[in-house]
């Protein structure tokens, strides 16, 4: 926390805003920084603090199933207990949310849970990055989904997939116009995907930092009692880790379920 | 008016979007519970849907945030 008050002399959004006081800016942690310069085609692809947090995420993922399971003991150890058990948590969703046919789309869905649920939780660290803070980032993974459940729909279905807009079992008059709430809650479908991931990400993390500058603010007398709601609170922002990548998770496999099933 | 104010009332009033997000977390909870306890033996396989049901409610109250920091930061 200290650090974030002090170092407000680069920050680019927050200082232009103007918003927050000269000793402390709770926007401060969402900041971008600068690792190193790539410049691709006259695009800025360099490499940043987001990308190194993501980098930490895969690594974190893909190293810890590895390593657990390098044994492929009949009884399971602790470690592979844990791998074996997250396997099951997103098989037994995709199975639930999607059906039988939804289990070929499981690496896809498991790849995102993980990776999600990483970047959750390494952004609860003190002092790391919250990548998912940012909607760019979330966008473009509910792009992703959206993309590929709108082409899976379309490869299985044909162009009877456009039947998902009609409902089945309303009178002729009211159809124009429920297609068109139905193909614009369609569209928004992505939108409120990676709003959510962004928007709870952001908002509990902003929270976390302003009630700490409560505690500097209070001093030694009055502090301990927002330390004390910080202390429940970050246990709350764990939950909403979890939470978020799960929700991201099953609706994608409901999204997937739309489109493999098409009575609806 | 000042702008600076009334960007600062409009973000402000986009907090209003917590009404809904409160009324609908407590409801869902509230139901839940009610359920969970006329039968207590089917509640465990609820409760994907609860936390399914409280996270889009809550993402409701928070497009309103989004919404007030658009106002401040933004325009």
């Amino acid at each position: 926390m200290a650090a974030d008050t002090k170092a407000q002399g680069d920050l680019g959004l927050a200082k232009e805003g103007g918003y927050g006081s000269d000793r402390f800016d709770p926007m401060y942690q969402f900041d971008i920084k600068r690792i190193a310069d790539i410049n691709l085609f006259g695009y800025d692809a360099s490499f940043t603090n987001s990308s190194l947090w993501m980098v930490i995420a895969v690594c974190t993922v893909s190293l810890f199933l590895i390593f657990a399971m390098r044994d492929r003991a009949l009884i399971p150890g602790r470690m592979q207990s844990i791998a074996e058990l997250s396997y099951e948590f997103v098989a037994k969703m995709v199975r639930d949310n999607s059906g039988k046919e939804g289990m070929a789309y499981f690496p896809f869905i498991f790849t995102l849970f993980t990776f999600i649920l990483a970047l959750n939780m390494l952004g609860m660290i003190p002092g790391s990055f919250t990548v998912t803070s940012h909607i760019a980032v979330t966008f473009a993974l509910a792009a992703l989904v959206f993309i590929v459940v709108t082409a899976v729909g379309f490869i299985k279905n044909g162009v009877g997939f456009l039947r998902l807009f009609v409902p089945s079992g309303v009178p002729g008059i009211l159809i124009p116009l429920l297609v068109i709430i139905e193909v614009f809650s369609y569209l928004t479908r992505p939108v409120s995907l990676s709003v959510r991931l962004f928007a709870n990400m952001m908002a509990g993390h902003t929270m976390l930092k302003v009630f700490a500058s409560f505690v500097v603010g209070l001093g030694v007398l009055g502090g301990w009692a927002p330390l004390a709601f910080m202390v429940a609170f970050t246990g709350l922002e764990i939950l909403v880790a979890f939470l978020q990548a799960f929700v991201f998770a099953v609706l994608t496999c409901i999204y997937l379920n739309d489109a493999l099933h098409m009575h609806h | 008016m000042d702008a600076a104010a009334a960007k600062f009332i409009g973000a402000g009033l986009a907090c209003f979007a917590l009404i809904g997000a409160g009324l609908a977390i407590g409801n869902i909870f509230s139901n839940f519970l009610a359920g969970a306890l006329r039968n207590p033996s089917a509640a465990p396989g609820q409760f994907p849907n609860l936390l399914l049901g409280f996270a889009l409610a809550e993402a409701t109250g928070l497009f309103g945030l989004i919404v007030a920091l658009i106002i401040l930061f933004v325009f």
